[in-house]
């Protein structure tokens, strides 16, 4: 097993512990974070293929590596909105519940 | 042997801290925690030879995102409690690790049956190299052989911005983002706000410069520039401009538009969206870069500093 | 020649990377946030300082050599900015009487 055949076991066990926080975690900003860490997976599982077709000279396949900072870039985007619109939620109910019945807040004043 | 140990140390050390910000109580510690695995993931990257993608971890990745959640989970620390109860009991924690398991050792089966030899389009893009009179495969890549997906990419960030001005309470429609910062004007964050940023904004610009020929580009160079505003933000030195602004908007599309305008020339003079005559292509993708740089470094400053939070008129 | 500036490299290096280990160990031993900064600002610039002087013979000119030495001096302004903040943070949250941070 090569080092970088590590790096594709990372990229799996990476998605594993994401999903399992995605789907445990019950506060949101945990969840973002989570998501987070699927979409590391993923992106490290693409960029140990771009590294597997790499040639001498280029280090890895250009291609997939330009998607990835493209991947990157948009993963960002979303993290931005979608801690934007909890900031919101949290601002003008004062909880982060995603719970179909939020408990009602035990403390009106916070 | 030893070899293995270079890629084994940080893998260890990125999974314990991916373990630890899912595990973790507080939200502050998990987000403190992406922070520190993010900038190892970069390690990872430089490894598997992608040093144009480490720069972008280190700087979006690691960075914007970090300082996004860090100041989030501060912003909602008092309501942690409260979200904590609705943590659920063991036999979802034990559903979900099972399909986790499964879907993580599903990949790994994966990662290890792949195709030999690996399939790959890094001879195609060495041989066309040439023709876009750029020297770093990944810019070509990025500017040219799929300019339509960088196009987009930008529109994207400009969608995410538009988002989150979207989030504004009415009496804030129009007016600046994000709180206004009050930082002591003889303190630490002054100070470094004040030293720092004609540094940041020479080495943002040199990582988008280099990026024709080596690792770099205008996504990392722009993200160093608004890092550099948001630390002027952040120090209460400056303000995020009012968004009702004609001048803010304008800049705004400015990168975006100058790219479809370079895509639709395109059409008349090679006979595609997007397509370079081949003597063109360098100037065409400069005219892209300097137009989109400034844009998205300005675009990237506004989706950090939040939704519109106050009227135009406060201070 | 080459021989000495190799013997450099290998020097330097090692006793940066026994400032950095120093520094770490601090970090996970010392009892507070004061004492624990002052373990990681100070160990970790002089472990980052050494480390960037055992380099500068294998750089690939002046200009990368400039590049290397900036890149200590910004790490230093920032650790030290940080460094101060996080004090800063720590006094406050020690004068209103919260415990001190884990």
């Amino acid at each position: 097993m090569t080092g970088t055949t590590l790096v594709g076991l990372l990229a799996a066990a990476l998605v594993a512990v994401g999903l399992y926080g995605f789907l445990v975690n019950p506060q949101p900003l945990r969840k973002l974070i989570a998501f987070n860490l699927v979409g590391n997976g993923v992106f490290l599982l693409f960029g140990f293929i771009a590294e597997r077709g790499g040639l001498p000279g280029i280090g890895g396949d250009p291609v997939p590596q330009a998607l990835l900072i493209t991947g990157i870039v948009v993963a960002f985007a979303a993290t931005a909105l979608a801690v934007t619109l909890l900031l919101r939620l949290h601002e003008s109910t004062g909880s982060t519940s995603l719970a179909d019945e939020a408990p009602s807040p035990k403390d009106p004043a916070a | 042997m030893i070899v293995d140990a270079f890629y084994a140390a940080p893998a260890v050390l990125i999974l314990a801290l991916a373990v630890y910000t899912t595990v973790v109580r507080g939200t502050f510690a998990a987000s403190v925690g992406f922070l520190a695995y993010g900038l190892l993931l970069t390690i990872t990257w430089v490894q598997l030879h992608a040093v144009d993608v480490a720069l972008t971890e280190a700087a979006i990745g690691a960075g914007l995102t970090s300082l996004l959640l860090v100041r989030a989970s501060h912003r909602l620390r008092e309501s942690e409690a409260a979200i904590r109860a609705e943590t659920p009991g063991l036999p979802l924690k034990l559903a979900a690790g099972l399909v986790a398991g499964i879907v993580g050792g599903g990949i790994a089966l994966a990662v290890l049956t792949l195709p030999e030899p690996a399939p790959t389009l890094a001879p195609q893009v060495a041989a066309n190299l040439a023709a876009t009179g750029v020297g770093n495969p990944i810019t070509a890549v990025l500017m040219a052989f799929r300019a339509m997906d960088t196009m987009l990419e930008a529109i994207v960030v400009l969608l995410a911005l538009v988002g989150v001005w979207s989030l504004a309470p009415d009496r804030a429609w129009g007016g600046r983002q994000g709180p206004r910062y009050n930082a002591d004007p003889d303190g630490i964050l002054a100070f470094i706000a004040r030293v720092l940023p004609p540094i940041g904004i020479v080495v943002g610009i040199y990582i988008f410069w280099i990026g024709a020929d080596h690792p770099g580009g205008k996504f990392q160079g722009a993200t160093v520039v608004a890092a550099m505003w948001l630390l002027a933000m952040l120090a209460g030195l400056t303000d995020a401009p009012p968004i009702r602004r004609r001048w803010v908007r304008a800049l705004l599309v400015a990168g975006p538009l100058a790219f479809v305008a370079v895509g639709i020339v395109g059409v008349y003079a090679a006979g595609t969206f997007l397509g370079y005559p081949p003597d063109a292509a360098k100037a065409l993708i400069l005219v892209i870069e300097f137009a989109l740089m400034p844009s998205l470094a300005f675009t990237l400053g506004l989706v950090m500093a939040g939704a519109p939070e106050r009227p135009e008129e406060a201070a | 020649m080459s021989f000495a500036l190799d013997l450099l490299t290998y020097v330097a290096v090692a006793a940066g990377a026994f400032f950095y280990l120093a520094g770490t160990i601090g970090l996970l031993r010392f009892p507070d946030t004061l004492t624990r900064l002052h373990a990681l600002t100070k160990a970790d610039n002089l472990g980052l300082g050494l480390i960037v002087l055992g380099l500068l013979p294998h750089a690939g000119g002046v200009a990368d050599a400039l590049k290397l030495v900036a890149i200590w001096l910004l790490v230093m302004l920032s650790s030290a900015d940080a460094g101060q903040l996080i004090a800063r943070a720590a006094r406050r949250a020690m004068r209103r009487g919260e415990p001190p941070a884990p």
